[in-house]
């Protein structure tokens, strides 16, 4: 199966290990994986922050960059919406409307996609150690992404899931919020620390690399010894 | 503004919010403990989406034909002998109330929850014009002995203060002197006021629904204290929005039981009132004088446009208590009496975006909010619309964020530019960077690491290690 893969620029900026990982594990599990190289950012940033205009070229750049693949994944969430997203933003333009549909309709999230479309819930992995999830936003409630994660987790051979209290809260990231609300988003990100000290878990999983940013951001400044580590990481552990 | 709150500054109420720890447990506990009655109620009625799309199409209904209906609801009243008054902004609304009080010679007010008249400001008017007026829901009851306190929330005004906190109110401004229980707390203020409802010349309460068919209006509460207000003195007005209409009785149940699931995760509150026009021959009870003020302050400006949707609000405050924004802040940070994701939305409509301009940007656009109306309101859809009108039609963006925004987006939008810019991103964060991370950032990172750390931005891009792993495995 091939697939084309989204990468997101915070993984292509500032993790690189998540590409990495995401690449190896979809080759694992069968696919020919391809990155297309003009792609950019999705736009979500400026979008969010109220400027539309600004934010539809980088988008019309992303649905020209995937226009020819058959499958789009992302190892994030929140990004592989906003590619759901476009439908909404170019809804009634008659050059853009359709093609924002055809991308929408074969974008996934990564674990969305291994469930769903590879129809693998067990990817063989095996990882030593006390976890705990963090359900993103974007991910659950836009997206409609809940079970798949916690399905494949669930399958990993030596991973001990302890469930993380207030999971449905978000940890204060929010794009742009994080810094233009930096005050209040402290302590959204401090709540969510505490709830996963309370786990007692050796590591922190997600499947969105701005959460992660945010709460790994806030866990390293504490000095806490918590690991943080992308959903894709755990899967691609043998 | 009618509804403003105070005259601090957005950061100076949300540092203050922030730093008052009483109220932020007060608060957490409430969300807590409601969010998971909320659940539980939603899910023992088995199809919950099921009665949040009739609710949906009900409100949308009532929306899409409002001019008939409160046509229909008007001459309802006037059949059965009431008077309607459909007053255009706060200023009417309030000078027919004071109209009516001063003609009726009137002493004293009590009055039943209503955040419209808090929104117009109507206890001032009426004391301005020497009557006495008396709040008589236990949570405004506090506020009202505590200095006139601004509510914090729509549904549990006082929800900002614990027990403690009202034993002091209390024990300072009516002489109580028994302990911080709850039951003993709320049998001072129900001996207190008893005899203000036997002694009050008007009763003035809020509306939940008004059902056009029967010009019935619907009261819901957990305290009885509607059914006393609207029972026993002699004049009664009604203050409702426009938009809180449903057609017939049937609706109305519909409603109900998604508002007192949604507001307090119960299948039904302890009083459901309805109460139809002044007292009819044979009735035992009930006003012999009955006012209906209908007040637009606004709304019809919302109604037709991008945020219509916002009428749909039945005000069961689901919302403000699965906020994790609210949460942390309290009610009083938003400046207005609307707070929560609903105040965030409804204030710049109501209010302007001079002074409530940085409401829609207090929110990470979770969804939480979207999630829990049981009339699916897409609320944090209309949260960013807001942001896009303050953008790109208001032009109130610092001009700092509006520069960087369209850096952004034509470096977004150009796959060279990107490509430069990231690949010089390890080298122009380098003095910032100590091992693999950002303590203390220029610009934007500023923010950000005055109590995170940053990544230092990879070495080797992912792009690249793509591109020569390809290459690699090809040699």
């Amino acid at each position: 199966m091939k697939v084309s893969l989204f990468a997101t620029c915070l993984v292509d900026l500032f993790q690189s290990n998540v590409g990495k990982a995401t690449v190896e594990l979809l080759e694992k599990l069968g696919c020919e994986i391809d990155f297309p190289e003009s792609q950019v950012c999705c736009g979500q940033p400026s979008y969010n922050s109220g400027y539309v205009k600004e934010s539809k070229e980088a988008m019309k750049r992303m649905i020209e960059t995937f226009e020819d693949a058959e499958y789009v994944v992302s190892p994030s969430g929140s990004c592989a919406y906003m590619f759901h997203e476009y439908q909404t933003i170019f809804k009634n333009d008659p050059n853009w409307e359709h093609r924002a549909k055809e991308l929408a309709e074969k974008t996934y999230e990564l674990t969305e996609f291994i469930v769903d479309v590879l129809k693998v819930e067990d990817v063989g992995a095996r990882f030593e150690g006390n976890v705990t999830y963090h359900t993103s936003c974007h991910m659950t409630r836009l997206l409609g992404v809940k079970k798949a994660p916690i399905i494949l987790l669930n399958n990993v051979n030596g991973l001990r899931m302890t469930e993380l209290p207030g999971k449905e809260k978000c940890c204060g990231f929010g794009g742009t919020f994080s810094v233009k609300m930096a005050q209040i988003s402290e302590q959204m990100v401090d709540e969510k620390v505490s709830h996963i000290e309370e786990t007692e878990a050796d590591y922190l999983i997600g499947a969105d690399a701005g959460c992660l940013m945010n709460i790994g951001g806030r866990i390293e400044r504490k000095g806490k010894p918590i690991k943080v580590l992308h959903i894709a990481e755990v899967l691609n552990s043998r | 503004m009618p509804m403003k709150i105070g005259s601090d500054e957005f950061k100076n109420r949300v540092d203050k919010g922030i730093r008052d720890s009483f109220m932020r447990s007060a608060v957490a506990s409430a969300q807590d403990g409601i969010g998971q009655r909320r659940q539980a109620a939603a899910d023992e009625l088995g199809n919950w989406e099921e009665w949040r799309s009739h609710g949906e199409e009900i409100r949308q209904h009532v929306l899409a034909h409002l001019d008939y209906y409160l046509e229909l609801l008007s001459e309802n009243v006037a059949r059965r002998g009431g008077h309607v008054f459909f007053a255009q902004t706060k200023e009417e609304a309030n000078e027919y109330i004071r109209e009516v009080a001063l003609k009726k010679k009137a002493k004293k007010i009590v009055k039943s929850k209503s955040m419209v008249t808090e929104e117009i400001h109507l206890n001032a008017v009426l004391e301005n014009a020497g009557c006495t007026v008396v709040e008589t829901d236990l949570g405004e009851y506090i506020l009202q002995v505590d200095d006139h306190e601004p509510p914090s929330h729509i549904i549990a005004p006082a929800l900002h203060k614990n027990k403690e906190q009202v034993q002091e109110v209390f024990t300072k401004k009516l002489g109580y002197k028994k302990s911080s229980k709850p039951e003993e707390l709320a049998w001072h203020a129900r001996e207190m006021l008893r005899e203000e409802y036997l002694t009050a010349d008007i009763g003035i309460t809020g509306c939940n629904f008004a059902v056009a068919e029967t010009g019935s209006i619907c009261l819901v509460t957990n305290e009885g204290n509607a059914d006393l207000v609207t029972a026993l003195p002699k004049t009664l007005i009604t203050v409702m929005g426009m938009e809180r209409i449903v057609p017939t009785f049937e609706e109305m149940d519909v409603l109900v039981s998604l508002l007192t699931r949604s507001a307090v995760g119960q299948k039904l509150t302890s009083y459901i009132t309805v109460f139809t026009g002044p007292r009819a021959e044979m009735e035992a009870d009930g006003p012999e004088d009955f006012h209906l003020v209908i007040l637009d302050n606004g709304r019809s400006n919302i109604l037709g446009g991008e945020f219509q949707s916002i009428l749909q609000c039945i005000r069961c405050a689901a919302c403000v208590n699965a906020c994790p924004v609210y949460r942390h802040v309290g009610g009083h940070s938003y400046g207005s009496i609307y707070s929560g994701p609903i105040g965030a939305v409804l204030s710049p409509l109501l209010g302007g975006y001079d002074d409530y301009k940085e409401l829609p940007y207090a929110s990470t656009l979770c969804g939480a909010c979207t999630e829990v109306c049981p009339v699916k309101i897409p609320l944090h859809q209309l949260l960013h619309k807001h942001r896009e009108v303050i953008v790109e039609r208001e032009g109130k963006a610092p001009i700092s964020e509006k520069l960087a925004m369209k850096a952004f987006g034509i470096g977004a939008a150009s796959p060279g530019l990107y490509k430069i810019g990231s690949k010089i991103a390890p080298t122009a964060m380098n003095p910032f960077t100590v091992g693999d991370k950002i303590s203390s950032g220029p610009g934007p990172l500023k923010a950000w690491t005055e109590f995170r750390e940053f990544p230092a931005p990879n070495k080797e891009r992912f792009r690249d290690w793509f591109k020569n792993r390809a290459k690699v495995d090809h040699e």
